[in-house]
């Protein structure tokens, strides 16, 4: 219990290891206390820019995808209306096509019955004129009777 | 803690005891110095010293070693501490509170170690006595309680200068005209700071000390294969055992309590009355 000179020596110790303390080993400690401190907090800030950019650009990525698709559905239809266009126009073109064939085979065969019907007309004239000459027994004269044949040939 | 009991060291358990609490000296009179007092907390002073230097070495700003986090939360836990009572640079205080509490830690838990080791092992090297608990020594609680002491009077005057401080110690708080009266309180008052300190480290430490010892008492008891004997080492065995326990709460808590209190009394020191 007697206190006596160890009290300096323990005085001396406790100095010595303060001293040191406040030197050597809270001063870095500290310092690196407080660094990292303040790299966690400039981390989460960036975290939470990070965050933010992040959510503007999956805005834009959402307008972007809204407007392509509006683009898209816009083309769909033109390209669709075009098509009908085409199909609608291809069918009109054919069918006047086909009208422009049936009218010229029409006339084709107009034409062909005319021919067929002079024909016919002129051989039954020869013939008429033929077996009348056997009936009369003598040549007739086309020429001198052309006024008579013409006239029968009108007739048939 | 105690071990099988020491009875080699003296005849009766007073002897024991006795022998247990007497330092290993040097010198005479007042020049009298405690070597095992002076060993063992330099020793330990040097292995806190250490232990905090290479942490301090290797700490970054970086991710932290699980042995520098261990460090730096002992530092953290420190720093709350003064940062809750002393508002203004506190870099000296976190300092002075960091040693405290981890030096007086590693004393304290010199205690703890098995009663009649750290005699054996000095007796070794021809040390007749040896007190492993520097803290169990008024000198060593004493000394760091004095450190405080001249550390309050520096903050005081450094806060309110010489003529302010001094104004303290005559005028408060009974005023100019009592002048005598606040002398003797401020005094009483100033004094009693390192004196409770002190005394309230060293009490609890020599107490749980010798409750160790006469713990170890229960070993005498033990002299053959006897039900006494039985009796004696089992309760040797689990009353040490229960102490030891509740022991390194007390080797904490006082650790806290010393790191706290001066920080406490220099805030004090620096408030104007």
């Amino acid at each position: 219990m007697d206190v006596n000179a160890t009290f300096i020596g323990q005085i001396i110790v406790f100095l010595i290891l303060l001293w040191f303390f406040n030197k050597f080993v809270v001063p870095p400690l500290a310092q690196a206390n407080a660094d990292r401190r303040k790299k966690i907090a400039e981390g989460l800030e960036a975290a939470e820019k990070g965050q933010k950019n992040l959510d503007e650009a999956k805005g834009q990525v959402d307008a972007l995808i809204r407007e392509a698709r509006e683009r898209a559905n816009q083309i769909v239809d033109q390209a669709s209306k075009r098509s009908n266009e085409i199909v609608e126009a291809a069918k009109q073109s054919a069918l006047s096509e086909g009208d422009r064939l049936v009218a010229a085979a029409k006339q084709q065969i107009e034409l062909e019955t005319a021919k067929a019907r002079e024909t016919l007309r002129r051989e039954v004239a020869d013939l008429t004129v033929r077996s009348a000459a056997k009936v009369l027994g003598r040549e007739i004269d086309p020429a001198r009777h052309a006024d008579i044949l013409g006239k029968l040939a009108t007739e048939i | 803690m105690a071990t099988e009991h020491g009875a080699g060291h003296g005849a009766s358990p007073t002897d024991y005891i006795l022998h247990h609490l007497t330092h290993y000296k040097v010198g005479e009179g007042f020049w009298t110095w405690h070597v095992d007092t002076l060993l063992m907390s330099a020793l330990l002073a040097a292995v806190v010293g250490f232990f905090f230097w290479r942490a301090a070495r290797k700490a970054t700003s970086g991710v932290p070693s699980k042995y520098v986090g261990f460090f730096e939360l002992v530092l953290d836990f420190v720093d709350g501490q003064v940062a809750d009572i002393y508002h203004g640079d506190r870099r000296f205080l976190v300092a002075l509170g960091l040693s405290l509490f981890t030096w007086v830690i590693a004393m304290n838990t010199m205690d703890l170690l098995p009663l009649d080791l750290p005699g054996g092992i000095a007796g070794l090297f021809g040390a007749e006595y040896w007190r492993v608990l520097p803290t169990a020594d008024l000198n060593g609680t004493l000394a760091m309680a004095i450190v405080v002491l001249v550390l309050i009077l520096v903050f005081s005057l450094r806060a309110k200068g010489l003529a302010g401080y001094a104004h303290e110690w005559v005028a408060v708080p009974f005023g100019i005209w009592l002048a005598p009266a606040n002398l003797v309180l401020n005094l009483v008052e100033l004094l009693s700071k390192p004196v409770s300190l002190a005394m309230r480290l060293f009490g609890n430490m020599f107490a749980g000390e010798l409750l160790f010892m006469l713990i170890a008492l229960l070993g005498f008891t033990v002299v053959g294969a006897d039900l006494g004997s039985a009796l004696g080492m089992v309760g040797q065995v689990l009353m040490g055992s229960v102490w030891a326990v509740f022991h390194i709460l007390i080797v904490v808590l006082q650790a806290y309590i010393f790191m706290v209190l001066p920080i406490v009394y220099i805030a004090m020191s620096e408030e104007h009355h």
